[in-house]
């Protein structure tokens, strides 16, 4: 069983969202994680740059695929975890801690209504 | 299956589809005084072997060869000695027709050497990281700045004036489509060098070819310097037979470093097929076109050879690749390879200093005998002299001579691009110089 807290919302392209007024911090699951196997590389984008909710934030890199990182809202990226670029080990360990890949100032707190919570998510993901 | 792969008709058919009326047409976009330069009259639609053979023997005696000619053209194509050796590893059978040669399992020879050349461009420059090739020095500058505007999100690029007219074609063809502007940096018009104070925050990359079409020498570190003031990339195109003399471009602070490697012990040909180097810092090296070979261990613990970083291609990430290249120019990356190996560092920095005493050399005696060099900025092997006649007319008294002339330069019909290899000799030189000084001289109308 995945790990998947309640505290969080959640996107069928399996990242997480969680919400601290008008910023969010975002990642990837454990689910994913999981899904993905160990990864190796981890791309992500600069701060100040402005993303539409599905846009392309960034790419992981494991050992079995290359796969794109989509954000789930809109907004401008505030701040990158720029430590995962040099050691992406957290990715897999601590996808929920320290694996936070960037924060959104968000311009459209509305789209937080599409997201998943954590038992719609556990269904999505067939579990 | 018949001989013939097409048929009268089957041909008739392409031709009108593509709306060409014979296959001569095709053929159209060759300049006129090309067309001329040989009489294929003789070639009828069909000859006998024995035939055929004796005519096409005789056609290509008359075509001056680098072999019975002095050359002193160059412009981008180098006429270096190549040493036999290279010939010898590189006509094996196992690389010399083997194609995509890449399976780890089968393949570590070539990708041994792959790796070797990876190691000797990266120490040739001084950079952290090398590709395994890419198809020539003009592709792989394009490749070079479009690979900076991706590093730095910027749109717009500055090249300079004095870039080799190919290569800025070249770029400015893969620029066009991806919608990134190009600004021209000029050049002063007394040293031939680069003015680079007029780059802004807006600007990827600068561009600067080391030595410049006009074969002067660039500032780089005053590049790199001024690059860093707006947070731009400077990307070099190197002569890499500079390198055997000039401080590398890695030492400079240049960001990407890309070359011709054809004077790396391949043949100069018709001006093809050449050899793209490409190299730059670690810290690009997820952005990076084309094959890259590393060092691993197999099971057993030994060492061996693989591709890496896949990830960054075509075959793997499709649209948002670094690049379409999906190969590299193995056959002349492994010349490169043993030519450097076999000139080893001594050897190469000693070609290196004969093209530059020699170039200076015949630039002297030129100066002395009235033709003075267009540019006072410091040469390499290659210079801009100011002659007293249209140097198709002094290129026509030179290959009676059994020379090569330079290049007339597109701007200027007189000035011709001079240039002195290793391997020219004191007489050779000298008998340059005697054709060059007849036409000062006025002896020749």
């Amino acid at each position: 069983m995945s790990n998947i807290p309640a505290d969080l919302l959640y996107s069928k392209s399996h990242e997480w969202v969680r919400v601290d007024g008008d910023t969010v911090t975002i990642g990837i699951t454990d689910h994913a994680q999981e899904e993905l196997g160990d990864v190796v590389y981890a791309s992500l984008p600069t701060v100040g740059r402005v993303l539409s909710a599905e846009d392309v934030f960034g790419t992981v890199e494991s050992v079995k695929a290359v796969s794109d990182l989509y954000s789930p809202l809109s907004g401008e990226v505030v701040e990158v975890n720029s430590a995962l670029e040099d050691d992406q080990t957290a990715i897999n360990g601590d996808p929920y801690g320290a694996a936070w890949m960037l924060k959104l100032r968000l311009t459209d707190a509305s789209q937080l209504s599409a997201l998943m919570n954590a038992d719609a998510y556990r269904t999505e993901i067939g579990e | 299956m018949s001989y013939l792969p097409n048929t009268d008709a089957e041909r008739a058919k392409m031709l009108a589809a593509i709306g060409v009326n014979n296959i001569k047409d095709l053929f159209v976009h060759i300049p006129q005084e090309v067309q001329d330069a040989a009489d294929f009259s003789s070639l009828t639609d069909s000859l006998d072997d024995m035939t055929l053979q004796r005519k096409l023997i005789t056609m290509s005696s008359n075509a001056a060869d680098l072999n019975s000619n002095a050359c002193f053209l160059g412009a981008g194509i180098y006429d270096h000695y190549i040493p036999p050796v290279v010939g010898a590893v590189c006509n094996r059978s196992e690389f010399y027709t083997a194609y995509t040669p890449y399976q780890p399992e089968v393949s570590q020879g070539v990708l041994q050497s792959i790796y070797e050349f990876q190691s000797l461009i990266t120490r040739l420059t001084g950079m952290d990281v090398s590709n395994a090739s890419m198809y020539d020095g003009a592709t792989a500058l394009a490749e070079a700045v479009i690979m900076s505007c991706d590093l730095t999100k910027r749109r717009t690029v500055v090249l300079p004036a004095n870039l080799h007219p190919s290569l800025r074609s070249v770029v400015e063809t893969y620029l066009e489509p991806l919608g990134i502007a190009i600004r021209t940096a000029a050049q002063n018009p007394v040293t031939g060098v680069t003015e680079i104070d007029t780059l802004t925050e807006e600007d990827a990359c600068i561009v600067l070819q080391q030595p410049n079409f006009h074969g002067v020498i660039e500032d780089l570190g005053a590049a790199v310097a001024a690059a860093k003031l707006v947070g731009a990339q400077t990307v070099v195109s190197v002569d890499p037979m500079s390198l055997g003399i000039l401080e590398t471009p890695g030492a400079l602070g240049v960001d990407i470093v890309v070359g011709e490697g054809q004077g790396l012990g391949c043949f100069p040909a018709f001006g093809g097929p050449l050899l793209g180097l490409f190299a730059c810092k670690k810290e690009y090296i997820r952005r990076i076109p084309g094959r890259i070979v590393g060092g691993s261990v197999d099971t057993s613990g030994r060492r061996a050879y693989t591709m890496t970083l896949r990830t960054r291609e075509q075959d793997i990430r499709r649209d948002t690749a670094t690049s379409n290249i999906c190969t590299n120019q193995a056959l002349f990356a492994l010349a490169a390879t043993v030519y450097l190996s076999v000139m080893g560092t001594q050897g190469f920095k000693q070609a290196s200093t004969l093209c530059l005493q020699k170039s200076h050399y015949l630039a002297a005696r030129l100066a002395d005998a009235g033709l003075p060099q267009r540019f006072s900025g410091p040469f390499f092997k290659e210079f801009v002299i100011t002659c007293p006649a249209p140097v198709v007319d002094i290129n026509k008294a030179l290959l009676e001579k059994k020379m090569i002339g330079g290049l007339p330069l597109p701007d200027a019909p007189n000035d011709m691009l001079v240039c002195v290899t290793e391997q020219r000799t004191k007489e050779e030189l000298d008998s340059f110089v005697d054709v060059l000084a007849s036409f000062v001289k006025g002896e020749v109308a």
